[in-house]
């Protein structure tokens, strides 16, 4: 039982991380069809804002205030990645609208510059972040179960940011521009919605929520220039397995890609829970190939 | 083999096919050793180059998947070089991990030809499934995309995991000889150049004729206007699985020469990244060409080999660059800019129009 309630526990964190690394993801991917992989080094970009800020405030700030350094890396981290992505969205993503395949090779070229940039400026060996003391040690449920603050921490996180995003896209007025030009893009245009600003903003905004899930990882272990490639191909299966369009879909996407994979390790072993998961994610499709919650839609090419 | 690719094209091109093929049987006798044995490294990629460019350029199918299947095909090749090297004893990393026999999919690979088999059978069997499990349920683009780059994924996992019957990390290594000659040789190398060859040149005219005929008409119009393929009575799911199956069997067979110029193969070789580099060959060169692929491979690779020479740091950089460069300015790759190059030429020589676009809008 304990065993079954830790497993359990660590399903939900790591969904919690998919789920961070895959609302990005799914904003572009749903708003603009562009599939950006570079969101992975956007990440790593957010992870390294936060290596920095804590150096700075090793530096600079008097001893006591070290503590509070995570909670000004997270809007930071958010700050300085949704810069980048919206840099990227004007110089790049821009001339590629439409051509999904395209922005996917583009994209990739961007994140190995990026990727080597970091190499270059920060060295190819990983670097640690040291956690707020505020977040080691762990909430004693019973007996042998233990939930480590860190992974609570996460997913508080996630839920602040999910509802964030909630409110955003469903109750202000960007938000429901947003929408109009993700389920028509030239009617949203007619109408005298800035499909333009409404591109670079969403692109901002899914880039800074990467930066964010950097700034999560840090917790977690070490950070390098290529701590975004681990996590990136698992996030785009929860965006298809969750269906575009939605964040309900992303949710439970997030929520069972993650509970799978800490059963199917927990049962067999590492290598051969992936393979079962990404079996289970084909055949699923086989029953609902657009995944599971997708926006209907009559348009045929 | 000649006779049939002269048939093609216009006489000059004739006349330049057949310099280039007679320059590249003379290479052997001006290279050294080791440039040749680099070019038929090369070689090898490019068909597995081919084989990508039929199903992207010509299916509209991008698969980020290829190196899975290029790496079924090298570990097969290895794991008949390392079974014959080992003789009776069992191969030295499976000691290592405390086997004691040999796993019972090991055996057949004992035999050279079912070894050959499986090289090419493996990884277009597995190409075949992933392709009727998708594209019958019509998921397309992307989201195809995105689970060959999964396949990728957990087949790299997979194979470092099972390191009892994989070699692990390391892949399969210790074996320089095949049917008794060495495999870096100077006689061994000149014949592995020219069976390289001669495999490309027979992997270039079957995916010419296949794109030629009827089926590549259909593969290429499903590329266009996948439900209008539909509506004429077509099923684009089966060509598009054929043809991803006969891709795959094509990098397959590129695994296994590739193998035996390098002899090694290991999990870093089918990895996400050398999956993708695989797609930028083919965009460098020309997609929905053939020859750019091949052109794109033997490029490419010259780069690399030189500029991580030079310059180690540097390729990641360039290969970026490229990336972002042929998908914004140069879409078709470099036939694209040739062509336009000889398209402006001729009309500022001639006053005669010249048709401007004889390529077909090409719609991802």
């Amino acid at each position: 039982m304990d065993m079954f309630v830790l497993q359990m526990f660590n399903g939900l964190s790591i969904s919690s991380i998919l789920l961070l690394i895959a609302l990005g993801l799914a904003v572009t991917f749903g708003l603009m069809n562009v599939i950006n992989m570079a969101h992975g080094e956007l990440i790593m970009i957010g992870a390294y804002a936060t290596y920095v800020t804590q150096n700075l405030f090793i530096s600079y700030a008097p001893q006591a205030w070290f503590d509070v350094y995570f909670i000004v890396a997270l809007p930071i981290a958010f700050g300085v990645a949704a810069l980048i992505g919206w840099l990227l969205e004007v110089v790049l993503i821009r001339h590629l609208y439409g051509r999904p395949l395209d922005s996917l090779l583009a994209t990739w070229g961007v994140g190995m510059m990026l990727q080597q940039l970091a190499r270059t400026i920060f060295g190819a060996p990983n670097v640690g972040v040291s956690s707020p003391a505020w977040l080691n040690g762990g909430l004693t449920i019973a007996d042998g179960i233990v939930f480590p603050y860190k992974r609570l921490f996460i997913i508080a996180l996630v839920s602040v940011v999910l509802l964030c995003m909630y409110l955003y896209i469903y109750r202000t007025s960007s938000g429901r521009r947003m929408r109009a030009v993700m389920q028509n893009r030239s009617m949203a245009g007619c109408l005298g919605i800035s499909t333009r600003r409404v591109d670079g903003m969403t692109f901002a905004i899914g880039s800074g929520i990467a930066g964010i899930a950097g700034c999560a990882l840090t917790l977690i272990g070490p950070i390098g220039p290529s701590l975004g490639t681990y996590y990136i191909v698992d996030a785009f299966m929860v965006v298809v397995l969750g269906g575009v369009g939605k964040l309900v879909g992303t949710v439970c996407g997030a929520l069972g890609i993650g509970m799978f994979n800490t059963l199917f390790e927990t049962y067999t072993s590492a290598s051969i829970g992936k393979v079962l998961v990404f079996v289970c994610i084909v055949a699923f499709l086989q029953w609902k190939p657009r995944g599971l919650v997708a926006i209907r839609t009559r348009s045929l090419d | 083999m000649m006779s049939a690719l002269l048939k093609t094209g216009s006489l000059k091109m004739k006349i330049i096919w057949a310099v280039v093929l007679i320059m590249m049987c003379l290479a052997p006798l001006i290279s050294t050793e080791f440039r040749l044995s680099l070019l038929a490294k090369f070689l090898a990629l490019a068909i597995l180059a081919i084989g990508l460019d039929l199903i992207w350029g010509y299916g509209g199918v991008l698969s980020l998947g290829h190196g899975v299947f290029f790496g079924l095909g090298g570990y097969a090749m290895a794991m008949y070089l390392k079974l014959q090297a080992s003789g009776t004893t069992l191969p030295d990393f499976m000691g290592w991990s405390g086997l004691s026999g040999l796993p019972w999919f090991w055996e057949p690979f004992r035999s050279f030809p079912v070894a050959l088999l499986l090289g090419i059978a493996l990884p277009a069997l597995l190409a075949f499934a992933l392709g009727w499990f998708t594209f019958r349920n019509r998921i397309t683009g992307v989201y195809f995309t995105i689970l060959t780059q999964a396949l990728v994924l957990i087949t790299v996992t997979l194979f470092v995991g099972k390191q009892e019957w994989t070699g692990g990390t390391n892949g399969i290594t210790g074996y320089n000889a095949i049917f008794g000659f060495t495999l870096h040789s100077a006689g061994t190398t000149i014949a592995l150049y020219y069976i390289t060859l001669a495999v490309l040149v027979l992997a270039y005219l079957l995916c010419r004729r296949v794109v030629n005929s009827r089926f590549g008409q259909v593969l290429e119009a499903a590329r266009d206007g996948e439900n209008r393929v539909r509506f004429l009575g077509y099923d684009p799911a089966g060509f598009k699985t054929l043809a991803f199956a006969l891709s795959g069997a094509l990098a397959g067979i590129a695994g296994m020469l590739f193998v035996l110029q390098v002899g090694i193969i290991s999990p870093s070789m089918m990895g996400i990244v050398p999956s993708i580099e695989m797609v930028l060959w083919v965009a460098l060169g020309g997609r929905g060409t053939l020859i750019g692929a091949v052109i794109g491979a033997v490029v490419l690779n010259a780069a690399k080999t030189g500029i991580s020479e030079a310059y180690p740091e540097g390729w990641l950089f360039v290969i970026g660059g490229l990336f972002v460069t042929v998908v914004l300015f140069m879409p078709n790759g470099l036939v694209g800019v040739y062509r336009h190059v000889v398209r402006l030429l001729k009309r500022r020589g001639e006053v005669v129009h010249v048709p401007v676009s004889q390529e077909k809008p090409k719609v991802y």
